[in-house]
């Protein structure tokens, strides 16, 4: 079923596009050259500039989870093996501190006149990317279970602890709470919702020192270990990818999970129509009484390098603008929450729309984030175990980070 | 060894099968493993409910009407087109295996009949040398390759995979070098060889059993290498490693994860026919009666 | 044999280890003696989808222009190999000086990343590489003497576990070995606990890691042993049976000496590769319980965005510095063996 049906979207996606393509393209010559990140949504962007090469203008792809240690060197070469990268909201940023991307507002200006406001990522007041999809974790949850352990969808984590008490007593399941909890960056991006959450802040004001060892802190770890005294014991190993098998094995019934993995989990793959039939999905819960939802936006985007021809910088904006088209985001509703004007959102996007309008921040990426991400990845996790107290860990946080931001010049 | 030597008690013989027997089936049970699941969906190969799933087949036939399904080799090999990686690895593998082999033919051999003193530091050099972790050398290789405008290329994945198994083939070509006594190729040299020629008469033709293993080896380190591959070639050139990486992603998309378990399962045929040779060559060698004591 | 011949035979070799290993060797010495220049930190407004915030960012322009002058960074001498992600000399004090009891000591120095990297990488190297000899000299003992008819295919199936792509032989083992996988099930049946997971405890998942590792490379050690037997000096043997020498006796005095030099070739390598263990940690999501040195260098490099390119060549040294140290003994061994034969 799902593959006809897939066969017939990309028929009609292909018999559209070739009927515009021209018209919809409209590069005289150049080269296109993509580097980026593998995953779906990202898959059907670059499918669909792809469609733009011929008669002089030539489109070649690289899709690889190595694309992050590529980027740099591959931008820095000049001319450069890429006119693009495609980025995410925390990994533009070597891009941007090497400035290895050029500003995209005369392309705007000339050839983006479908390019809503809301998909121009940009920093001290200069285009520098272009944002085509949105992502976020979102409470997942099973209405049946839920139902019968007679507790409504929770809004905060505390309700989620309860609520997770109240499957086990009625022995509905033995775990029922799944998380990405896998050390490493999983793990951190827990805490990073969860600090957030507590309305935490990760640097001193207009500085790289670092401000996470305070009582906010210790809050989101301590509610992180709470959670995982309902999770599978292998819950340190848990990525995406064993959360969905979870969920679709029936095996938990509440989960913190990102949004674009909706699609995936309800599909006919894998599961059976009795359980996907059940798991519904609501906006992040909030935690220790605050208003925000604990949880953080991303966004995927694609950039233009600076070290090539100004001939092959305005084609690759122009295919990739194609390629990053309301018609494309129609024809894959599932693969992700489009923020392309004239996509009609399905469920999960309303529930990332939900989040964003209750004060979701997003994503705090800064220059030296990245190293704070890793150095919380690496250093809660005996905390999780529970080998150490809250404010060990965070000070071992602190530490590693400083000894990472000190190599890399920010202290 | 002849059959007089071979001759065993028969507990020996009962104790030696049954540990064969016992390795055997560790060895090979999570191959064979895989190749049953291969033949089955995702849902049911890595099961979160109960491993009983993948014998039974519950998703498989829910999904697809039958027990067994060729969905996972029909994506791979049609779909995803892992013939044109499987080309690549061809390439590469080839040229890897002849080029380390000639190099360390010829370095190996010098090792083990130079008795200067830098020939057990070169030795040692080289040791040091395979200690340096491959990560830090490919990412040290990235800005250099793509200022020279060499990134992408199968020759600069080659001529990669060759420099950084060049230590490990001189050291175990040099192993078996030693093995040979002297008095061949020195009494070669004494009837008037000059030293090639006392190494390509008399040496080449009772190196094989050494030769042919090491090629094996180095023919599984290009085979298998993710390191190298995956971030020195572009996506055209993939070889099969990457390749089935890809069908992971990032995000693992149901489905495409059966097509990387029917990968693997098909890329170990090539390796089964080479076991078959490097066999032969093995015996072959000792038949002939070239390695004397 | 004289240098220039040796030069010619040798020159291919070299020349490929020199571009390509020893080269990058240097650079990375000198990179680890220097951190990053300054940046330079302005806040500037930015904007996405999800609203606009101030945010600092550093100044490209001047970072880049500290860049040109001092191309390498600044000069840190040996600092790098000092701080808290290495050998942590200052933190290792801090902790001698506040904890009264040695255990207590320990385990604090435990959390240390490098020294809880090496404690895993020293004891996975030293469980892990006399259980891969042992093993593939019992079973190529064990092949050698079967018929020759089944010979081809036993070899085959017993290089399985090294033939598949650990990419995804440990893909495949990990949902093997998880509680509801064939494996970890089996497992739990057996010492009758279910709530037994081999990923969850410390203990489990390091010794789950070591039986991956002997399992992995057995193989290795078997076919280096295999072709060394087909080269055991039959005239030798023969005498030896006739001067009444029992199966084990030859084994010890005849096959053992003749092997020798090939046992010593899969210690060496077998010692650096388990020293080097990576792979398995990653693939069966181990970092929980168990990270090495080469996991620690992966960490620093691909992690971040900005990789860690000083701290990544800092690790590698120490790591080359580690090989070294327990390769000694070998190689002393080889330099009396170089000396004899010469």
């Amino acid at each position: 079923m799902k593959t006809i049906y897939g066969f017939a979207m990309a028929a009609s996606a292909l018999a559209l596009s070739t009927g515009s393509a021209f018209a919809g393209c409209g590069i005289d010559k150049g080269s296109v050259r993509i580097l980026s990140n593998d995953f779906p949504a990202l898959q059907e962007v670059v499918a669909a500039a792809s469609k733009c090469a011929g008669d002089g203008v030539t489109v070649t792809k690289n899709l690889t989870t190595e694309h992050e240690q590529l980027m740099v060197p591959a931008l820095s070469a000049n001319p450069s093996e890429y006119t693009s990268v495609f980025v995410a909201t925390s990994s533009i940023q070597p891009l941007v501190a090497n400035s290895l991307i050029r500003p995209l507002d005369d392309y705007v200006a000339t050839y983006g006149k479908g390019i809503a406001d809301k998909q121009k990522i940009s920093i001290g007041g200069k285009v520098m990317a272009i944002a085509f999809d949105a992502n976020a974790q979102h409470l997942f949850y099973r209405a049946d279970i839920l139902e019968e352990a007679g507790v409504e969808p929770p809004k905060t984590y505390e309700e989620m602890l309860a609520a997770a008490e109240a499957i086990r007593g009625k022995g509905l399941m033995q775990y029922p709470i799944a998380g990405t909890y896998k050390a490493g960056w999983n793990l951190a991006e827990e805490f990073v919702n969860m600090y957030i959450g507590f309305g935490g802040a990760f640097f001193e004001p207009g500085s790289a020192k670092p401000a996470i060892d305070n009582e906010k802190g210790v809050a989101a770890l301590e509610m992180m270990k709470k959670l995982s005294a309902y999770m599978n014991p292998d819950f340190l190993t848990f990525d995406s990818n064993s959360v969905q098998a979870e969920f679709e094995a029936g095996n938990a019934a509440l989960s913190n999970f990102w949004g674009s993995r909706y699609g995936a989990v309800i599909d006919d793959q894998g599961s059976t129509e009795k359980i996907t039939s059940e798991i519904k999905i609501g906006p992040a819960p909030t935690v220790g009484g605050g208003s925000i939802p604990a949880t953080t936006l991303w966004w995927d985007g694609f950039t233009v390098a600076r070290n090539i021809s100004d001939e092959d910088a305005a084609a690759t904006f122009q295919a990739l603008t194609h390629g990053a088209s309301a018609e494309m985001a129609n024809a894959h509703t599932n693969d992700a929450v489009w923020l392309i004007d004239g996509y009609e959102p399905g469920v999960e996007a309303e529930v990332v729309l939900k989040t964003l309008s209750m004060g979701g921040k997003t994503y705090p990426a800064g220059p030296y984030m990245g190293l704070m991400h890793t150095a919380l990845g690496n250093e809660i996790v005996s905390f999780m175990q529970g080998k150490e107290n809250a404010e060990k860990a965070l000070a071992d946080t602190e530490a590693a980070y400083t000894a990472a931001a000190k190599e890399q010049g920010y202290l | 060894m002849t059959a007089k030597t071979r001759r065993r008690p028969p507990v020996l013989a009962v104790l030696s099968t049954a540990f064969i027997v016992l390795w055997l089936v560790l060895a090979a049970f999570p191959f064979l493993w895989t190749l049953w699941g291969s033949f089955k969906v995702q849902g049911d190969f890595f099961s979160r409910q109960d491993w009983v799933n993948a014998l039974t087949g519950v998703h498989t036939i829910a999904e697809t009407g039958g027990p067994f399904t060729g969905r996972g080799y029909y994506g791979a090999w049609v779909t995803k087109e892992f013939w044109r990686a499987a080309i690549n690895t061809g390439i590469v593998t080839v040229s890897v295996v002849l080029i380390s082999l000639t190099f360390g033919t010829l370095g190996g051999y010098a090792l083990s009949r130079s008795p200067h003193r830098y020939a057990f530091w070169i030795l040692i050099a080289a040791l040091i040398f395979r200690a340096m972790p491959h990560i830090t050398l490919v990412s040290g290789y990235l800005l250099p390759f793509f200022q020279l405008n060499v990134w992408g290329y199968l020759t600069t994945a080659i001529v990669v995979l060759v420099a950084i198994n060049q230590p490990f083939t001189l050291w175990m070509l040099h192993s078996f070098f030693k093995s040979i006594p002297k008095d061949l190729d020195e009494s070669a040299m004494v009837d008037g060889c000059s030293r090639f020629q006392a190494f390509r008469m008399v040496i080449i033709p009772v190196m094989w059993p050494g030769v042919v293993t090491t090629g094996l080896f180095s023919f599984l380190l290009a085979y298998n290498d993710f390191a190298v591959t995956a971030t020195l070639l572009t996506q055209d050139n993939q070889t099969m490693v990457p390749k089935i990486a890809s069908f992971l992603g990032t995000t693992q998309v149901q489905g495409n994860v059966m097509y990387a378990v029917s990968a693997v399962v098909s890329a170990t045929v090539p390796l089964f026919l080479l076991v078959l040779f490097f066999q032969r060559q093995i015996v072959s060698g000792l038949t002939a009666g070239a390695v004397k004591g | 044999m004289p240098h220039r011949t040796f030069i010619w035979f040798i020159l291919p070799s070299a020349l490929a280890m020199l571009i390509f290993i020893a080269l990058p060797i240097v650079s990375i010495l000198v990179q680890s003696l220097f951190v990053e220049n300054e940046r330079v930190l302005v806040t500037v407004e930015n904007c996405g989808p999800f609203g606009c915030q101030k945010e600092v960012r550093v100044d490209a322009q001047a970072t880049a222009a500290l860049q040109r002058e001092h191309p390498l960074g600044r000069f840190n001498g040996l600092g790098t190999y000092g701080n808290r992600s290495h050998l942590a000399f200052s933190e290792i004090a801090a902790i001698w000086n506040a904890r009264p009891t040695l255990a207590g000591f320990l385990s604090e120095v435990m959390t240390l990343p490098f020294y809880r990297a090496l404690a895993f990488t020293l004891a996975y190297t030293a469980v892990v590489t006399p259980l891969v000899i042992a093993l593939g000299f019992f079973i190529a003992l064990a092949v050698d003497a079967l018929p020759r008819m089944v010979k081809g295919p036993v070899i085959f199936m017993s290089l399985l576990p090294m033939m598949i792509t650990p990419l995804i032989g440990s893909l495949v083992l990990f949902w093997m070995i998880d509680s509801n996988g064939i494996i970890g099930a089996s497992i739990q049946a057996l010492a009758n606990d279910p709530s037994l997971s081999l990923k969850a405890s410390a203990t489990l998942a390091w010794i789950t890691l070591f039986v991956y590792g002997i399992w992995h490379s057995a193989p290795f050690a078997f076919v280096v042993f295999y072709a060394g037997l087909q080269t055991v000096p039959q005239d030798t043997m023969e005498s030896a049976m006739i001067d009444g020498a029992s199966r084990w006796e030859r084994v010890r005095y005849v096959v053992l000496p003749h092997l020798s030099p090939l046992v010593v070739f899969v210690a060496l390598i077998q010692l650096m590769d388990n020293f080097r263990v990576f792979e398995p940690i990653v693939g069966f999501s181990a970092q929980a319980n168990a990270t090495s040195l080469s996991f620690n260098i992966y960490n620093d490099l691909r992690s971040t965005g900005t990789p860690l390119f000083g701290s990544a060549a800092a690790t590698s040294v120490l790591t080359l510095a580690g090989v070294a140290l327990l390769l000694t003994p070998v190689l002393v061994r080889t330099w009396r063996d170089f000396k004899r034969s010469r």
